[in-house]
């Protein structure tokens, strides 16, 4: 298990260059200076300009740029953002654990949906229920994020009136946030009606943002039942005359989680794509809108080093997913 | 005492192209304590026949018969809870395949007791006693650690084993062996058989063998049924059968033992088990029996008499007016 451990994380050097000079790459392909987006309206004079670029270091030629940002990065130094002079790294661990919340609450509603929706899909085979679930996953996988939320925000904000439509939680309520997760937050500050509010706020995000990972998860967990429901050992089981209940939910379950997990863990890189464009319709203070305030600022470092970290997240989870075979599967931990 | 007693047992399984007939009009008899083998060539219905005993072949299985009763007890018409406390305690059943047969996530000791706690409610401390207990019966060394292992870590010899040992946990009243040997090597499989034997002998548990192997039957059973595309086409005492089998094709599968042979190459019934769509009119064995004529292939055979091993054939073998080829 270590020996493995070990072999997968080599792997990672690669990927991590890789990412790296993507990332560094990619804000700069996009038209537009940086240096003349800080500046704005009033412009600024070309001696102050060349200044600048020197101090930034874009007299250097690009590869010299990128070695300098190389080396930075493996010493930890994510570089410092040119809009707010804070260090990215300070910047993306403030804003983290925001799209951390939404994103794992996304997750356990995809997964608490999801999941059974799949089983039941699967032991109704080709029944109405199978039909209803799978023709409901279908359409929920297809629907853009952006038409959903809206179509959300206008019915449960709009009509209802019952769920706020941007923001973490009501302006009444201010507390230091200590964790940076709201919803412990909000409690730990003892505030009457606080821990309410972030939940309200939380709604329509993750409900946004679970759509598409819940209609894969249960398409995936159907189509995992029905193979492991045909195996050999499903027989051995009902012939030691097992419930239905238990052969679905134990002996069949526990090895459809190996392919269901595999999606789960593919979902997160999905999932912090879809959070982008989530914290943005709902103003939602996370990396993702961060991200995207970055790129059109043409905040170089942040973007480099928010894609990287971004990146690394991705690379990590996956790599749990790989350890968590293992402990489900015996047998695939042999190879 | 009849333990198992089967009437008129019917199977068809629905299929894209129409009903599938697997198992027709079958009557079986399994007394207590007693060997049973169920012979023929694959693709003759006597898993289908078995598992329709056991209630574990698909919804596409449309199962008719007069009468299938357990110990006393209705099967066909019993609830599924009523039955699932029969199920794997009373009549037990292991399957061709041991590797694919035991679930890869689970340790064979959590198998084992599975059963142990939900049909004799046993506490934690005398469920692994018991479990130990099986493995020393079934002969499996050092049970204490292989309780622990994963059926991938153990040879297809040792996971029948567990197999068997997970089947007799419960001191089931009757032992459903499907060709329990196919999947192993040859010394393997004389271990196995005797072992399922001796089980008999220390339990007193009923047993069926279904195999496709005369030498097996020849081996272990007591009693054999010979069945054919879904018919049972003979029935008699073992040392009966070997030496006056009334069906041709009971006779067909005893030349082509390899210690009766004549001839260098061994002989083989021609042809194939009839499937869906080339079943005969008259005996389902007509095309490929050489003795048939004209009425066998117009007319089905009903089944002769007890002296005759119910054969369903209109010109037996091995009788007083007829000797035998
Ligand atoms: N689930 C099923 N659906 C359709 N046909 C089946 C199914 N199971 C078995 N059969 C058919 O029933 C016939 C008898 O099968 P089986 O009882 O397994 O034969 P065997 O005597 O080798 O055990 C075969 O022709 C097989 O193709
Ligand atoms: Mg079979």
């Amino acid at each position: 298990m270590l020996k493995y451990t070990l072999s997968r994380l080599l792997t990672f050097i690669p990927t991590f260059i890789g990412v790296t000079l993507i990332s560094f790459s990619f804000i700069r392909a996009l038209p537009g200076d940086p240096i003349v987006v800080m500046a704005g309206e009033r412009g600024l004079s070309d001696e102050r300009y060349a200044e600048l670029a020197t101090q930034y270091g874009f007299d250097q030629p690009i590869y010299m740029q990128f070695w300098d940002y190389l080396t930075g990065v493996l010493q930890g130094d994510l570089g410092t953002s040119f809009v707010t002079k804070r260090p990215v790294w300070d910047e993306f661990f403030t804003l983290f654990p925001a799209t951390l919340e939404l994103s794992i609450c996304a997750m356990i509603f995809a997964i608490a949906l999801g999941l059974p929706a799949g089983i039941i899909a699967a032991v109704n085979r080709g029944k109405f229920l199978d039909r209803a679930l799978m023709s409901t996953a279908l359409v929920g996988y297809s629907m853009p994020i952006f038409w959903w939320a809206l179509l959300l925000i206008i019915v449960f904000s709009g009509n209802l009136g019952w769920t706020p439509v941007s923001g973490r939680i009501d302006l009444l309520y201010y507390f230091p946030n200590a964790t940076g997760f709201m919803l412990i937050d909000s409690v730990a500050s003892g505030q009457s009606g606080a821990f309410t509010s972030a939940v309200r706020h939380l709604l329509l995000p993750t409900i946004v943002l679970g759509t598409i990972p819940l209609a894969v998860i249960a398409r995936q967990t159907r189509s995992a039942m029905l193979e492991v429901l045909g195996e050999d050992y499903i027989r051995t089981a009902r012939a030691k005359g097992m419930s239905p209940g238990r052969i679905n939910g134990v002996h069949a379950l526990r090895n459809a989680m190996i392919p269901v997990i595999t999606v789960i863990g593919l979902s997160v890189g999905t999932l912090l794509a879809g959070a982008i464009l989530t914290e943005t319709i709902f103003s939602w203070p996370g990396i993702g809108k961060w991200m995207v305030d970055s790129i059109f600022r043409r905040d170089y470092p942040v973007v480099q080093g928010g894609l990287l970290l971004i990146a690394v997240m991705v690379m990590i989870v996956n790599l749990t997913v790989d350890m968590l075979y293992g402990v489900i599967n015996p047998k695939i931990r042999k190879r | 005492m009849t333990l198992l007693r089967i009437r008129n047992l019917t199977v068809e399984f629905a299929t894209a192209s129409g009903a599938f007939r697997a198992v027709d009009s079958v009557d079986q008899d399994i007394g207590n304590g007693e060997i049973l083998a169920i012979v023929g060539e694959s693709g003759s219905g006597k898993s289908v026949s078995m598992l329709a005993v056991m209630g574990l072949l698909p919804w596409t299985a449309k199962i008719t018969a007069d009468e299938v009763s357990f110990d006393g007890q209705d099967l066909l018409n019993m609830d599924p809870r009523a039955r699932r406390r029969i199920i794997g305690k009373d009549l037990a059943m292991i399957f061709q395949e041991p590797m694919s047969s035991l679930n890869p996530c689970f340790t064979v000791g959590w198998q084992i007791k599975e059963a142990l706690r939900f049909h004799l409610k046993m506490d934690r401390k005398a469920r692994h006693a018991r479990a130990v207990e099986l493995f020393e019966q079934v002969g499996i060394p050092d049970p204490e650690k292989r309780l622990s292992a994963f059926p991938h870590q153990l040879s297809g010899g040792m996971n029948q084993r567990v197999m068997i040992a997970m089947a007799i946990a419960c001191k089931p009243k009757l032992l459903i062996a499907d060709e329990p040997t196919t999947a192993l090597d040859v010394t393997i499989q004389a271990q196995i058989l005797d072992l399922l034997a001796s089980l008999r002998d220390e339990t007193g548990m009923g047993l069926v063998l279904i195999t496709h192997d005369m030498g097996v039957v020849a081996e272990t059973a007591e009693r054999v049924s010979v069945q054919y595309a879904g018919q049972k086409v003979e029935e008699q005492p073992v040392a009966d059968l070997f030496n006056t089998p009334h069906h041709p094709y009971t006779a067909a599968l005893l030349d082509a033992l390899p210690e009766r042979a004549t001839a260098r190459l061994l002989p083989t019934i021609p042809g194939v088990v009839p499937g869906q769509f080339d079943r005969p009119a008259g005996c389902l064995f007509s095309p490929r029996c050489k003795f048939a004529d004209a009425k066998c292939k117009a007319t089905p055979p009903p089944p002769l008499g007890t002296d005759l091993g119910h054969a369903r054939c209109f010109y037996p073998l091995n009788t007083a007016d007829r000797i035998a080829s």
